[in-house]
């Protein structure tokens, strides 16, 4: 986080030092691309905020831990494409319900669905890519997120092909 | 139609802000956690896009259009895809911000399917993320995941960006 604070810190003052008019128009392309873009930014996070009331980390950890290792990975990957998480709260997460005995498949398919599935992103998504196109993103990550929980599944030998 | 679409969308909000000063106020709990949610996820938006927008404005004024094209567009070849998912490592915070970024390549003249590769890549194997997520799960956990995704990904993106070419796809104007 601090070397992107560094690093556009260091962009901005050296843009400035080489074209003061050219940097100007930087920042208002900047500030217009956000303007446009914050309704959708604004609607992601109202969504996010109701999921993460709907899905608390206790239910997570529910889901995951309990069934069949095929039912746990199926609702890994639901609940990994519906909400959306930070990866310092997801991965510790993860931590712990591996030392509770839940497999690294459905880890999987929870982790690589949270990441590459955005439901609650889908707002920001639509503004960016287009709805076709973004759904369209959205389904295929879904099956490669399945592909990959199941071959980590497979190598890890906790199923049998 | 779409002022009706508007309209519903604006009704929407405002519910949901008289619902959490109301829930303040009376000290409904639900609404006072959804609050606390819709705060916590705001900080950290806001820690990170003023810095992403910045960028993507320095880059928007200094990186020609013919550089983005020779190494991300039509006639760079294989190798294209490469950088794309190099770039993706480098990203931060998650597809809400991968998704503006690449939207600034496509409108610089990178092709759709390298644009597609970089998203999803971003997701996946962004690099700070990664050593968090080995560092917790082990390295084994992560290598699968990236032998597995990367492929597809590349594969998929090629298939999909041709795909939405023919069709004459046009990802939607931001700019004005």
């Amino acid at each position: 986080m601090i070397i992107l604070y560094i690093i556009t810190a260091v962009l901005v003052l050296l843009s400035f030092a080489v074209d003061f008019r050219k940097t100007l128009k930087a920042f208002r392309i900047s500030l217009k691309r956000f303007l446009k873009i914050s309704p959708a930014f604004g609607g992601m996070l109202i969504l996010v905020s109701v999921a993460m009331y709907i899905f608390p980390e206790e239910f997570i950890a529910d889901s995951l831990g309990s069934g069949s290792i095929w039912i746990s990975t199926a609702a890994g990957s639901l609940i990994g494409s519906i909400t959306l998480m930070p990866g310092f709260i997801a991965f510790p997460l993860c931590g712990v319900l591996r030392d509770y005995g839940v497999q690294y498949m459905v880890l999987s398919g929870f982790t690589t669905t949270l990441m590459m599935v955005g439901i609650l992103s889908f707002p920001v998504e639509k503004a960016c890519l287009g709805v076709k196109v973004a759904v369209v993103r959205n389904i295929i990550s879904l099956v490669i997120a399945l592909i990959v929980a199941v071959s980590t599944g497979i190598i890890y030998g906790e199923i049998a092909l | 139609m779409k002022r009706f679409k508007q309209f519903s969308l604006i009704g929407m909000v405002l519910l949901y802000a008289v619902f959490i000063s109301v829930s303040l106020t009376v000290k409904f709990n639900p609404g006072i956690r959804i609050g606390q949610h819709f705060w916590s996820f705001f900080l950290q938006m806001i820690k990170l896009l003023p810095c992403v927008f910045i960028l993507i404005g320095l880059f928007e004024v200094w990186i020609k259009r013919e550089t983005i094209e020779k190494h991300l567009g039509h006639g760079a070849g294989f190798l294209s895809y490469i950088w794309g998912i190099l770039l993706a490592g480098t990203t931060i915070g998650g597809l809400y911000v991968a998704l503006p970024v690449a939207h600034a390549l496509y409108t610089k003249g990178a092709r759709l399917g390298v644009v597609f590769a970089y998203i999803s890549a971003a997701a996946i194997c962004r690099v700070p993320m990664t050593l968090f997520e080995a560092g917790i799960l082990g390295w084994k956990f992560s290598l699968i995941r990236f032998s597995v995704s990367l492929p597809l990904v590349v594969v998929s993106s090629i298939l999909l960006g041709n795909y939405f070419e023919k069709k004459g796809y046009r990802m939607p104007e931001n700019e004005r």
